[in-house]
């Protein structure tokens, strides 16, 4: 009887591992993010959501075949996010994997899909890695990453007479790497590093930080930090009357953190995003569509989310085809124009070029409708704000 | 003047910072010592009733209108009513048991409050602002102190000289003693230890719960506040004794203070400074330092 058992569970297994080979009648997404922590308000299950409104925006199906979007939380943790990518591949015949925020699931995926050969989004991650040292001919780096934050940042803000900056830093990987970026951009063009200090992943208290900051004199205090933390620092540093003496920015930061600690904490201070709901008309209408279901206007990775998708599924039209290599040829020749991007390229690297915007928090006093929240102060071309070739350590673009 | 490079005035600054976060950790502290010494149970939901105050005192402010000084009071009952709950429904059950379970129990409901909660507010938190009569902030001549960390420690204080008090002062406070000690004799007595066991977890869950309303304007207000104090704060009690009121009050002010010092001297280890006290505590009096062999 055992025997049979095993017999009939080998064949079983037999004939599963052979449907992958069968002919596709699907083109499947599968995204996954952090659905549940720190980053969720970020992207989060909202992201899924602009995904999928993308896919019914393109009228659900493409080369004849409907789209189907997997969704999983990969709780900030890279070995879930690589294999659930990896069983996605393996059982689902995903065609297209779509990262999400937080960089260390975001490499581990594009490992993954770089080896299965499957095309690979990401908009939500920041890590300039996944274009430069770690790139992969699969990858498209959608939304922004740290270096163009650094360099849009430190760029604008010393033009505009901010010479002597302060860091304060998140004692990780994530913010020595922005800080450094930053200091970089802010010698080049003339200004002072008078001094930093790292903190602690996690932690909540920072006035004391904030007061070594304050007695360093410097005019610009920027705060490498995301999250939680830059929140704290943020609230911390408007008690103690820091923002009233210094210009404060920070090198990584959404509309969901100004949402959340209310304009009278923020006002002022000054960011890079790559997108604001207000922006146009286009963007206007996209993010009223995106209100009515989300109840809350959407992130700048969120937006991106939408505009990745779309340009997927335009590329697989003009390939005929999901082969990853074919797809791939088409998204290098496309030019991005939609609600997000104007003139957007892919280049080799996997790097979507665009213009960012340095963006300033209006006062409470200026903010006549809800979520008016930024002004915009500053278009910085994508070709001035990413990595150049000159930079690039990436062999896929020598 | 200078000392190993920080102006003296840097110093003192610190010093009173240090102070407003060891009047949390005092607090929260205080909380777990009276619960561990009665209860015998290691409450890991103290930074979920602490975030609970926190986030009941915005509740309140958003939906009802009801001011930061109401809910000074209000939070704590609110809180407390939960703790009267949570003993009477599911710790009552386990005393018997080790002390894991307790733990492994208050772990879990912490996981459960905070889960419901973040799933309605998200994970950034919400803004909560300073009343109106502590806004703004004095200038101290060597530094700038926001009106409401003063408060902060006044409070915290009062509320922790209170607490030592009536526990090792009043007629009630010596009930309570003696219950710790040999519950079935104060129970001859003609006193109701069962009643008196609730209540002391509904206090401590209360503790909690004013210092979240204490916090709110302070941190942001968010689902996972808790969880990065918590940690810190049973290294506290350790480090001052499990069981000891007194020793955990001075122990967490004092744990503050030498925090705030190394977030000037070495800021990349004011996270850990607290642990590396810890592990010499442990290994010079391992019962903590105002704790007494048992």
């Amino acid at each position: 009887m055992k025997n049979k058992l095993t017999m009939l569970a080998l064949m079983l297994g037999a004939a599963g591992l052979a449907t992958p080979a069968l002919a596709q009648d699907k083109v499947k997404i599968g995204f996954t993010t952090d659905m549940s922590s720190l980053y969720s308000d970020v992207e989060g299950k909202n992201g899924a959501m602009a995904i999928q409104m993308a896919i019914d925006d393109f009228g659900g199906k493409v080369l004849g075949m409907p789209i189907e979007l997997l969704t999983a939380d990969h709780q900030n943790k890279a070995d879930i996010a690589a294999s659930k990518a990896r069983e996605w591949v393996d059982t689902q015949n995903v065609t297209m994997l779509f990262g999400g925020t937080n960089s260390g699931t975001a490499l581990a995926m594009a490992k993954v899909a770089e080896e299965k050969k499957r095309v690979y989004f990401n908009s939500g991650a920041g890590s300039s890695a996944l274009t430069n040292a770690q790139c992969s001919p699969y990858t498209v780096h959608y939304a922004y990453d740290t270096v163009a934050l650094a360099k849009g940042a430190g760029g604008a803000i010393v033009e505009a007479g901010g010479k002597n900056w302060f860091f304060l830093t998140a004692d990780y990987a994530f913010g020595q790497a922005l800080e450094a970026d930053a200091s970089n951009v802010v010698k080049g063009k003339g200004g002072t590093v008078v001094g930093s200090v790292r903190h602690p992943l996690n932690a909540s208290d920072f006035s004391s930080f904030l007061l070594q900051a304050k007695s360093s004199k410097a005019q610009v205090l920027a705060m490498a930090n995301a999250g939680g933390d830059l929140i704290n620092s943020i609230k911390a540093a408007k008690e103690f009357g820091i923002s009233k003496d210094m210009k404060m920015t920070a090198l990584l930061m959404f509309i969901s953190d100004v949402h959340s600690m209310g304009l009278r904490n923020t006002e002022g201070l000054q960011f890079v995003d790559s997108w604001y709901w207000d922006q146009d008309e286009d963007s206007r209408k996209f993010a009223n569509r995106f209100f009515e279901k989300a109840k809350r206007m959407p992130t700048s990775i969120q937006a991106a989310d939408y505009s990745a998708t779309t340009t997927y599924l335009k590329a697989v039209e003009a390939a005929k085809s999901t082969d990853a290599d074919k797809v791939m040829a088409e998204l290098r020749k496309m030019k991005i124009n939609d609600f997000y991007a104007k003139g957007g390229v892919i280049r080799p690297d996997g790097r979507m070029v665009h213009d960012l915007f340095l963006v300033e928090v209006k006062k409470p006093a200026e903010s006549t409708k809800p979520w008016d929240y930024f002004k915009i102060v500053k278009k910085l071309p994508g070709d001035q704000v990413f990595t150049t070739k000159a930079e690039s350590k990436c062999a896929l673009w020598k | 003047m200078e000392i190993f490079g920080v102006s003296l005035p840097g110093l003192l600054s610190q010093l009173l910072l240090g102070l407003v976060n060891g009047s949390f950790y005092a607090i929260l502290s205080l909380g777990l010592a009276v619960i561990f010494g009665l209860l015998n149970v290691i409450n890991f939901a103290h930074g979920a009733l602490f975030m609970m105050g926190a986030v009941l005192t915005w509740m309140a402010m958003n939906y009802f209108g009801i001011n930061y000084w109401v809910m000074l009071l209000l939070a704590p009952l609110v809180v407390g009513g939960f703790g009267v709950l949570i003993e009477r429904l599911l710790l009552r059950w386990i005393y018997k048991l080790d002390h894991l379970y307790g733990l492994l129990l208050t772990l879990g409901l912490t996981l459960l409050i905070e889960g419901v909660f973040r799933s309605v507010y998200g994970v950034s938190g919400l803004g909560y602002d300073t009343p109106e009569l502590l806004e703004g902030a004095t200038n101290l001549g060597f530094m700038y102190m926001p009106n409401y960390r003063a408060w902060v420690v006044v409070a915290s204080i009062g509320v922790c000289i209170g607490t030592w008090y009536v526990i090792e002062k009043t007629k009630l406070g010596a009930y309570l003693r003696a219950g710790t000690e040999n519950p079935r004799l104060v129970e001859a007595f003609g006193i109701n230890v069962p009643v008196m066991i609730t209540l002391t977890y509904a206090f401590g869950a209360a503790l909690a719960a004013f210092a979240g309303v204490l916090s709110a304007p302070v941190y942001q207000v968010s689902p996972l506040m808790g969880q990065n104090l918590i940690i810190v704060v049973f290294a506290v009690v350790v480090i001052g004794g499990m069981g000891s009121i007194m020793g955990s009050i001075l122990t967490g002010l004092g744990l503050g203070v030498i925090e705030g010092f190394t977030k000037v001297f070495y800021p990349e280890a004011s996270s850990t400074v607290v642990f590396v006290i810890m592990v010499i505590v442990l290994l010079i009096r391992p019962a903590g330092l105002f704790g007494k062999e048992k």
